[in-house]
């Protein structure tokens, strides 16, 4: 059957299921009321801001999560030609830029005031925090998904356009591993979670962070993939509509 | 076996006395907590997370109406 063909048949019906999107705000609901009022361990410090574990962190988490599935579908289109699966992955690579995007500017905040030096202004120990090796590797990842957008997005010709799209997709995908988690670990650095796995070491993270760091980041990716259910089925109604007429 | 125990558990308190005396040196929220006042951020916060959650929910039912009439 052609790609396009295909396209034109395609009734998105497991995306009109609701139920794990009322799952997806119970799950954050719990994690604003419970991140808030819950008891968390008493570090020198970094004290009440520990809190942004649950945010900050989640952001991360979450976009790692929709990259991978950007990656899959990339996969997937290159095996079946599936127009379907390159929209997918292109709108999960976009939601995941968004998480990171997020979870960069977060990091921002929470490391000008745990990281800076507290005698002077947070703006003079830019040079210092500027050159940590995460935030760098974490820059470097999300600046080559920025890339993936304007190759993808620059090429009119459809089937073209997704397999190189794909292709890319998999290598920025590839260059997420020594970018944020081969390198910054290798690298002496002020981010926790330098040796071994961060927060999910279970030695690593307090059992009374744990009851709400782990749906948060259930409820922070659900979000994402309600965010990308939306942006793909408009997208396919827009492709219906070009295609048609 | 009694004294064991009983000096067992009075190590393991030994342990909780000292885990709350190494906290209480670190300055946290802790009035912020007795005057209730977190409550209002509590409050604020998941308004604005539920309201845009209405808003989603809104797109989403606008996007299922498109998907019907285009049918």
């Amino acid at each position: 059957m052609l790609p396009i063909k295909r396209l034109l048949l395609y009734k998105p019906q497991c995306m009109k299921k609701w139920w794990w999107k009322i799952v997806c705000i119970l799950l954050l609901v719990y994690t604003i009321t419970a991140g808030l009022l819950f008891n968390v361990p008493r570090k020198p410090i970094i004290q009440e801001s520990i809190r942004n574990l649950y945010f900050h962190v989640c952001m991360w988490f979450s976009m790692m999560i929709l990259f991978t599935i950007s990656v899959v579908h990339a996969v997937k289109y290159l095996r079946n030609n599936n127009l379907r699966s390159d929209i997918l992955s292109r709108h999960y690579a976009v939601v995941g830029i968004v998480f990171g995007v997020l979870g960069y500017s977060t990091g921002m905040i929470w490391a000008s005031f745990t990281w800076a030096d507290p005698n002077s202004s947070s703006f003079s120990s830019f040079g210092a925090i500027a050159k940590d090796p995460k935030l760098i590797g974490a820059a470097i990842a999300l600046l080559i998904y920025f890339a993936y957008l304007v190759l993808r997005d620059s090429i009119n010709d459809l089937d073209k356009r997704a397999r190189i799209g794909a292709v890319y997709n998999i290598f920025a995908f590839a260059f997420l591993f020594p970018s944020i988690w081969i390198i910054p670990r290798l690298l002496e650095s002020l981010h926790p979670g330098g040796q071994g796995n961060p927060a999910l070491n279970p030695q690593d993270i307090d059992a009374r962070m744990r009851l709400v760091f782990y749906p948060a980041v259930i409820g922070w990716t659900l979000l994402g993939v309600w965010i990308v259910s939306l942006k793909v089925r408009l997208q396919m109604l827009k492709e219906k509509n070009v295609l048609e007429s | 076996m009694i004294k064991g125990t009983l000096l067992l558990l009075f190590s393991f308190l030994i342990s909780i006395l000292s885990f709350a005396q190494d906290g209480d040196t670190i300055e946290m929220a802790d009035t912020m907590r007795e005057n209730g006042k977190i409550y209002v951020v509590v409050a604020v916060c998941l308004t604005i997370l539920i309201g845009l959650f209405v808003y989603v929910f809104m797109i989403d039912k606008k996007v299922r109406r498109l998907e019907n009439n285009n049918e």
